[in-house]
């Protein structure tokens, strides 16, 4: 096998799983065969030069912010537009890789969209004891407006995205499911945009499956979801943003203009005689599908929370009629739960009598008087998070953290333990990434993008986030995180 | 295929292309103001910009004398002057991310880098010695706006509102030149200055664009009737208002025709009836009846018509008619 020796000659993965050169035992400076296609990638940036890498990662991350492909960060009053900062060096998924990760999300939307129909119905999940009542009926996600609604194809869960990260042994583990109203999917296709157009080289005859059809396939899911009652022509899809001042908002544009449907924001929207229709310069025309970038709490002031000025009075009226199809559905964040999600593998046992073929990483309930006294023991061997945040807020990470700071969770934890799951520190696989010092190993996580009309597409690749700090394993775009472009071979 | 057109956009659209008009000019006017409208003793005369901008309260809240570096920094950097190039900037800037997946890809990147450029000029940037650089900067960006526009903009409604701002802000903004530039005018025959009546009228027809287009036409020296006649009446100058008129006119038939809306006849009435009006007067009957007179008649009918649209088109409700934005419907 060729050594490299150019661009890699002080690349060393510490030990971690490298998403490019494979598992942590081979031997360094040595292609240990990820496939001959991924070694090939390897072999061509390798000869790169350090100096060209560089001018071309600047001149891509100049492309992003005069094109707009920012996301807004507030402070002070000022909105500041901000890049997702890019690395140029892509993250390879062989097709074996993809193989595991397109089967086991099938699996897990599958069992999302059941358990949410059954939480909404017969509650046999409930009755048949596999999962605790309180954490369903009484979690805050949980809406009861929903009970005995039908929705089209018994679909809640249009758009998902899961949080997928590699351990040291190079197997994937479901970190999060995404159920309500997951961002990023406009980076993956952005960036690969930017790639092609930035290294040409580097894809000649490697064979990198296209995500470019995202907005095609999204527009067929959201059409198959429409109200069944709606009888033949084109189905009127918007696509419901809470406007401008959204951090996401390039996102909402981006889907819009991919799927050639109008941008809605709620004060566009009026719903009459249970109908929602959308305010046109020709009048009011009917609206079918709202794909909505906006929460439960803020879509329906007669229902949910008063005081929103960004939602639609009577559009739940609507949605219970049958009239309208939202994607995703009213109240599948209880899905969406970090304790609901350590339940997930029993889920999947128990609705398709099937092994999960993603594993969760292994999870303690702290509201279990076991998971909360191992947590406490072990404190300092674990990530101990919130279960109600995101973004990476309030994480605690064990054997980083301070003895203030392990003393605070600890308290915390006594004082409301059923507000967190603790989960063992995962040695997240890493990719080589342009760094200040040259090429160096950083931590990446996963998020592939599913799509479920009828059935579940899943785009090939998703959005890998990478830890720009030195040994950080927190990859979130609101912490310091950047992106980088996935490739998955094909077969 | 445009009938699913949001109210909001129809109202973006149409103030983006005033925006984008209304700096490109404003540029052209400073730029002109300091190049070629001297007063007798050589100074600029930079009081006629407030008063075509119908500034002069608002400029005095902040500055103490008319002077160059005052006004010009009045014109172009601040921010607390909604008319000001970077105010402008900036809301063109925000219509156009509103409506970014309606405007092509090109459309959106050229205006976010000219609003970065604008934003980005400092007081030092701006000293009179350097306007006329920023100035055709800002220009070139307006100009280089209009062409991707036309090459680029897909013909739907979309674009009919764009064409029916951008004809309507040019009709506005050529007939205000008009006013002030002819008043001036009189006022310095008056006072029987040939040289500054004719500084006065070269300053009009620059401030329109139209100084080439006019001496093609006439080559002897400036007329005051003849200014006049070309900028309000002459249906082949792009900036006339007689041309600006016959677009929008046109535009709004072709929304009625092409695109089947039917919303926009309130509007359609008003500025064909406007259209037909101007079509039967002359340069010679508007000066002996009093320019300033007819012009405010057809400022006062273009607000009208562009009511028209608001609670036609842009769905606000016609008891706010009176509130319909001389300057910024921006979503709050």
């Amino acid at each position: 096998m060729p050594s490299l020796s150019k661009l890699f000659a002080h690349y060393d993965p510490n030990g971690y799983y490298c998403e490019l050169l494979g598992s942590p035992n081979a031997q360094k400076s040595h292609l240990p065969g990820r496939g001959p296609r991924t070694d090939e990638i390897a072999r061509r940036l390798d000869k790169m030069n350090l100096k060209t890498l560089r001018r071309r990662a600047l001149s891509a991350e100049k492309e992003l912010f005069n094109l707009g492909i920012t996301f807004t960060v507030y402070s002070e009053n000022q909105s500041v537009d901000r890049i997702l900062p890019f690395d140029v060096l892509p993250r390879i998924l062989t097709p074996q890789d993809w193989s595991v990760i397109e089967r086991g999300v099938r699996q897990r939307l599958r069992v999302l969209n059941m358990f949410l129909h059954d939480i909404y119905h017969d509650q046999r999940i409930i009755k048949d004891k596999i999962i605790p009542a309180e954490l369903v009926l009484a979690n805050a996600n949980f809406r009861p407006e929903m009970v005995g609604v039908d929705v089209a194809c018994d679909t809640y869960v249009h758009i998902c995205g899961i949080d997928i990260v590699r351990d040291a042994a190079g197997r994937f583990k479901v970190l999060e499911d995404n159920t309500r109203v997951p961002s990023g999917v406009s980076y993956v296709i952005e960036n690969r945009h930017l790639m092609l157009r930035a290294f040409p080289d580097l894809f000649e005859g490697v064979g990198v499956r296209p995500v470019s059809d995202y907005g095609l396939r999204l527009h067929r899911a959201l059409s198959e979801a429409a109200p069944a009652r709606h009888g033949g022509g084109e189905v009127s899809i918007v696509l419901m943003s809470p406007g401008i001042y959204n951090s996401a908002y390039f996102e909402h544009v981006f889907l819009a203009r991919e799927m050639g449907v109008p941008l809605v924001e709620g004060r566009d929207l009026v719903v009459d005689d249970d109908t929602v229709f959308m305010k046109t310069a020709n009048g009011l025309e009917r609206v079918d599908v709202i794909y909505r970038r906006i929460g439960d709490d803020f879509i329906d002031p007669e229902v949910f929370n008063p005081a929103s000025m960004l939602g639609v009075p009577g559009l739940m009226r609507a949605y219970r009629a049958g009239r309208v199809t939202l994607a995703n559905a009213v109240g599948t964040g209880v899905a969406d739960d970090k304790a609901v999600y350590a339940y997930m593998p029993r889920m999947i046992r128990y609705y398709l009598d099937e092994d999960p073929i993603l594993d969760n990483v292994h999870t303690h309930i702290c509201r279990e008087a076991e998971g909360l006294a191992y947590t406490l023991d072990h404190i300092d061997e674990l990530v101990v998070k919130p279960v109600g945040e995101a973004g990476g807020y309030g994480v605690l990470i064990g054997p980083n953290a301070s003895k203030a700071e392990i003393a605070q969770r600890r308290a915390e934890l006594k004082a409301d333990p059923a507000n967190y799951i603790a989960q063992p520190v995962i040695d997240l696989s890493v990719c080589p990434t342009l760094c200040d010092g040259g090429i160096e190993p950083r931590h990446v996580d996963l998020r592939p993008f599913a799509v479920t009309g009828k059935d579940t597409w899943v785009l090939p690749g998703g959005l890998t986030r990478v830890a720009l700090t030195k040994g950080s394993l927190i990859v979130n775009s609101s912490q310091g995180g950047g992106s980088k472009d996935t490739w998955v071979l094909e077969q | 295929m445009s009938n699913n057109l949001l109210a909001r956009f129809a109202e973006s659209i149409f103030w983006l292309a005033r925006y984008m008009e209304r700096i490109e000019n404003l540029a052209r006017v400073l730029d002109v103001t300091e190049t070629h409208a001297r007063t007798h003793l050589g100074n600029q005369d930079w009081a006629t910009i407030l008063e075509i901008n119908s500034d002069h309260e608002r400029f005095s809240a902040s500055n103490t004398r008319i002077s160059g570096a005052a006004v010009i920094y009045f014109y172009l950097l601040e921010r607390d002057n909604p008319t000001s190039i970077a105010s402008g900037m900036a809301l063109a800037r925000e219509s156009a991310r509103t409506l970014r997946h309606l405007i092509s890809t090109e459309m959106w990147f050229q205006i976010n880098m000219l609003n970065g450029r604008v934003q980005a000029l400092r007081k030092r940037d701006v000293t009179p010695a350097k306007l006329s650089g920023v100035c055709a900067m800002i220009k070139e960006g307006c100009q280089a706006h209009a062409g991707i526009t036309e090459g680029t903009l897909y013909r739907d409604a979309v674009w009919c509102f764009y064409q029916l701002g951008k004809a309507i802000e040019r009709c506005d903004q050529t007939s205000r030149l008009v006013d002030i530039g002819y008043r001036r005018a009189m006022i310095s025959l008056r006072e029987e200055d040939a040289r500054i009546v004719d500084s006065q009228l070269n300053t009009m027809l620059r401030s329109a664009a139209g100084y080439q287009a006019f001496r093609r036409r006439h080559t002897v020296r400036l007329h005051t009737d003849e200014v006049v006649d070309f900028l309000l009446f002459d249906s082949d100058f792009p900036r006339a208002m007689m041309t600006a008129l016959n677009d929008a006119h046109a535009i709004l038939l072709r929304l009625e025709g092409r695109h089947h809306i039917t919303t926009s006849a309130d509007a359609l009435k008003i500025l064909s009836d406007l259209r037909l009006d101007v079509l039967k007067i002359t340069a010679k009957d508007v000066l002996d009846s009093g320019l300033h007179g007819f012009i405010d008649g057809v400022q006062q009918r273009l607000i009208a018509c562009t009511d028209a649209l608001g609670s036609g088109c842009f769905g606000h409700s016609s008891d706010h008619g009176d509130e319909t934005p001389e300057t910024a419907p921006l979503p709050s």
